[in-house]
């Protein structure tokens, strides 16, 4: 059997399933009842400056009768005292040893501060630390959290003051609302930061109330932007981190992912594009604890099925597939083909080529079933009709290579190969 | 053995009787089902409609929360949505061309969102259609039955004055006289008339009988166009030795009277026999089953390969514990004091296929008895073929017949519905009634003046 066990930094877990910084992780009660059921560590909720809460603090986007596909929170970092989330976070390091503990941080922005919550933090025996530098709210107007990330001269001044002080490994939290992740990656990973993690939230207006006209969360008829996450962030902190593992600067410390994972499949695609383990805050604040059971089984079967014995052997193995769109060969193309003892004769492959792509799916009017083809010339292999598909595997896309050999955008103009000629 | 009344208590005809398809409880049930929709294009849903109702629209109108909207889809096909939602055979219809069968998966209930959606609108009154101003044209319609209800109320919209002519005290046809109790209500019968009629410009006279009260003549010349969607009548005869017996009764009387009279007011026999296996078959089998019959048998002359009832339906009548002797032929009823107290079938076979393409029952020559103190019939209804022969209206075996322009043999005078299909669906008549109202604006406004 595989074996599933993660070393980040020398951090030690059963698993690479670590709950991020957020209100599952934000005391004893809920890091103990975590680790009962299974997760390999948490990441305690972001202690530092002294906040105040509003209620209500979260809303959801929710998609075709399926709630929270995107969450939203307006919440601040722990706004309980800084004393008593000491003195849980070091009984929960007593009751379970073999789980990592980081601590994540957001002091005010003055060394001193920083110094002063390093030293109380590492006096709990806690693993780590984690700079919370993503906050896209209430923070953020303080001058901390995004506002750090966002701005890499500042982030890099923050995390030289804490490597002065740190004992215990650092990893940085990038924020996903800037361009991109790198600049400000860069300057911490030159700073000295041990590891980076991403993505912290997105900024975004979930959805307005259409009687009260109030955008949600309603805070007494008004709303703020808040900080986006769950399942429709993933694809975007996807590429975040592909980002970060493909910058020759960034791509020498180790990545904790995070953004929109709920199983292991989604931990495994982090993995494959180079994070070395994975956070999940979203998934359980929509399931509880729960879902780590099948995460961890899921894994390690998919590792047996694959041939994989630890995760080293899969990690980062899909960096070097996402390239740059002038190197992808012009030449591969392939056709859909529909199965017709699968097809259900919906109409929807129809509908959408023939409305919004290239008109290139043939209509046999039939009563009360019509048949579907694929006009084989027409195709342009561009899978919308296969994505829209309801039925598994009705539709293929199969492989007609337009020729043999490999031929690039850029061998295309040097080639004088034609253009525009579909 | 006999035949009474009041067999049940109040409680239980009307846990017997109350509606076979329930509605959905709340909003987030009826979401779940619409979800499932795949909202195909070119919808073998809507293709198996008689009436073509924009079903994947109707559906997604509900999960956008846009049930306004969604009921405005379905009227615009067919005015007696909210009826056909609770009284559609939909496995032969929408439903069982919805693309989930296929997957062996239960296809989207499309008839229970239908009814969601109508049964607000129409508990709302929410009319959609506005009548255009009078135009001064004026139209008889015969029936105020689904198929002219439906020619009527697209009449109106376009400002035609209508007058319906109705025999009976109220409208809906065998809606409200025919269908099965645990279908619809009375109640809701009545509220689908008024919703229906609430686009003005219909005027009803009830108790009025073609043929009795008034003439085709009449109606013709006080009228520019007439249609007709006055429908079948009573079970046809079976033309058995016994007949005239008491305790042997026509399935239409007797379903009119449960549906008129009150549950306890009807009376029912211990044993029952019902002849046929059509939809009315089924319903007064289960009916009878429902007000308190001991035993109840459906006899058919065919096998359930040729059944005209749907399998649904069969599962019914089975499931109310109606049981069924297929290959039988009534051959005579016989009886004591003037009351049946026997049934004598033949037993069949089933020979070469027959003009409707099914199998012909063949005589073996066997016979079986049955100790009946009821006898139902339920083998097809009857066409009014009296009156339509006496209007000198061409006729099919005494259906009414039609041109592709829903127009009789008698210029200005249309027709639809039972009278001209002999016996089909709710959703057909309105059907037929949607065509009937285009040809009779055709004809009133755009054809060249006949002379006649
Ligand atoms: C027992 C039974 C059960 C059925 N169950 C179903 C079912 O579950 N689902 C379904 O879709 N369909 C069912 N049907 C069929 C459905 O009821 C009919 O197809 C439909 O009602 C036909 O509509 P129509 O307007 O053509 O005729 P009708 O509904 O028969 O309406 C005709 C109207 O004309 C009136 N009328 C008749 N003669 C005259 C006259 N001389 N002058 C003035 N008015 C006249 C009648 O009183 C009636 O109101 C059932 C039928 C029966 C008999
Ligand atoms: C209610 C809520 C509070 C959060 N608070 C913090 C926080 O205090 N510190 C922090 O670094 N991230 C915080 N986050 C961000 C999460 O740690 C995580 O980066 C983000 O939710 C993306 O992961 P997900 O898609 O699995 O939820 C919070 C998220 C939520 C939903
Ligand atoms: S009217 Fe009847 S057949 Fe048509 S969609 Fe509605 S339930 Fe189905
Ligand atoms: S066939 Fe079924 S899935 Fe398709 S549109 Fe109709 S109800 Fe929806």
């Amino acid at each position: 059997m595989a074996d599933i066990s993660s070393d980040f930094l020398g951090i030690k877990s059963p698993n690479p399933f670590w709950l991020a910084s957020a209100p599952p992780t934000d005391k004893k009660i809920n890091v103990l009842r975590a680790f009962e059921a299974g997760w390999g560590g948490v990441v305690w909720k972001t202690l530092g400056s002294q906040v105040k809460n509003v209620s209500s603090r979260y809303s959801a986007v929710d998609f075709n009768g399926t709630r929270v596909m995107g969450f939203n929170n307006i919440e601040l970092i722990s706004d309980r005292p800084l004393q008593i989330n000491l003195d849980e976070i070091k009984e929960c390091i007593r009751l379970f040893p073999d789980r990592a503990m980081v601590v994540s941080l957001m002091a005010d922005n003055d060394r001193d501060s920083w110094h002063e919550l390093i030293k109380k933090v590492e006096d709990t025996g806690a693993h780590g630390l984690e700079l919370n530098f993503g906050c896209p709210h209430g923070m953020i107007e303080r001058g901390m959290g995004a506002a750090v990330g966002q701005d890499p001269e500042i982030a890099k001044m923050v995390v030289e003051w804490v490597m002065e002080k740190a004992t215990i490994p650092v990893i940085t939290k990038l924020t996903p609302n800037v361009h991109s992740p790198v600049p400000a990656g860069k300057a911490v990973v030159e700073a000295g930061t041990n590891a980076l993690s991403l993505i912290n939230t997105i900024q975004s207006v979930t959805g307005i109330n259409l009687d009260t006209l109030v955008p949600n969360p309603n805070v007494g008829g008004k709303s703020v932007f808040g900080g986006y996450c769950g399942p429709a962030v993933k694809p975007i902190a996807l590429k975040m981190l592909t980002n970060i593992s493909q910058n020759p600067v960034t791509r020498k410390v180790p990545i904790s992912g995070i953004g929109g994972i709920s199983t292991w499949k989604d931990a495994v695609e982090f993995m494959l594009l180079g994070a070395s383990n994975v956070q999940v805050c979203t998934a359980v604040m929509k399931h509880g604890f729960r879902i780590v059971e099948d995460m961890c089984e899921g894994l390690s079967n998919w590792m047996d099925e694959k041939g994989f014995r630890k995760l080293e052997d899969f990690i980062g193995r899909s960096v070097n597939n996402i390239t740059h769109w002038e190197e992808l060969d012009i030449n591969y193309h392939h056709i859909a083909k529909i199965n017709q003892d699968k097809c259900i004769h919906c109409g929807l492959c129809y509908i959408v080529c023939e409305d919004t792509s290239h008109q290139s799916i043939n209509i046999a009017k039939g009563h009360p079933y019509n048949t579907y083809t694929v006009k084989d010339e027409e195709c342009v292999g561009c899978n919308l009709c296969q994505l829209v598909c309801p039925v598994t595997d009705c539709i293929t896309m199969e492989e007609h290579r337009v020729a043999p050999e490999y031929v690039n955008w850029k061998d295309y103009q040097r080639l004088g190969l034609p253009l525009n000629d579909h | 053995m006999s035949i009474t009344n009041s067999r049940l208590t109040a409680a239980e005809y009307h846990e017997n009787f109350s509606d076979i398809h329930p509605p959905f409880e709340n909003h987030s049930a009826a979401l779940v089902e619409a979800n499932r929709c795949l909202f195909c294009y070119d919808a073998p849903c809507t293709k198996s409609c008689p009436t073509g109702i924009n079903v994947p629209k109707f559906i997604k109108q509900i999960t956008t929360d846009n049930i306004k909207g969604s009921a405005h889809t379905i009227f615009s096909a067919n005015i007696m949505g909210g009826g056909c939602s609770k009284v559609c055979p939909v496995e032969k219809l929408c439903e069982g061309a919805c693309v989930f069968n296929l997957m062996e998966e239960e296809p989207i209930p499309i008839a229970k969102l239908q009814r969601y959606s109508t049964e607000k609108a129409i508990g709302n009154n929410w009319q959609y259609f506005e009548r255009k101003p009078s135009t001064g044209r004026k139209v008889a319609v015969v029936g105020a039955g689904p198929a002219g209800l439906s020619c009527a109320h697209v009449l109106s919209r376009e400002g035609v004055d209508v007058t319906i002519f109705e025999k009976e005290a109220k409208g809906g046809g065998l809606m409200t006289y025919g269908i099965a109790a645990y279908k619809v209500t009375p109640e809701f019968c009545e509220e689908e008339v008024n919703y229906i009629l609430g686009i003005g410009g219909i005027e009803v006279r009830y108790g009025q009988e073609l043929g009795k009260n008034i003439s085709l003549e009449e109606l013709r010349k006080n009228f520019d166009a007439v249609y007709l969607g006055f429908g079948v009548g009573v079970a046809r005869q079976l033309d058995i030795p016994g007949e005239e017996l008491d305790g042997v009764v026509d399935a239409i009387s007797f379903i009119y009277d449960i549906r008129t009279k009150g549950y306890p007011a009807v009376p029912v026999g211990d044993k029952v026999a019902v002849i046929g296996m059509g939809m009315t078959a089924i319903d007064a089998a289960t009916q009878a089953k429902r007000l308190g019959a001991k035993e109840v048998t459906l006899v058919y002359r065919r096998t359930q390969a040729e059944m005209p009832c749907t399998e649904a339906e069969l599962n019914i009548a089975k499931l109310d514990g109606c049981e069924i002797i297929w290959l039988a032929a009534p051959k005579e009823a016989t009886g004591e004091n003037g009351k049946v107290n026997t049934l004598t079938c033949n037993l069949m076979q089933l020979g070469e296929p027959d003009a409707s393409g099914r199998r012909a029952p063949v005589d073996t020559g066997q016979t079986i008895s049955l100790n009946v103190d009821m006898v139902i019939k339920a083998a097809g209804q009857m066409p009014f073929g009296d009156l339509i022969a006496k209007n000198s209206l061409n006729n099919n075996k005494g259906k009414v017949a039609i041109n592709e322009h829903s127009s009789t043999n008698i210029p200005g005078v249309f027709a639809g519905g039972d009278c001209v299909n002999g016996g089909k669906e709710v959703v057909d008549a309105v059907q037929a009634g949607k065509e009937g109202a285009a040809s009779i604006l055709e004809f009133l406004f755009y054809a060249k003046p006949q002379s006649s």
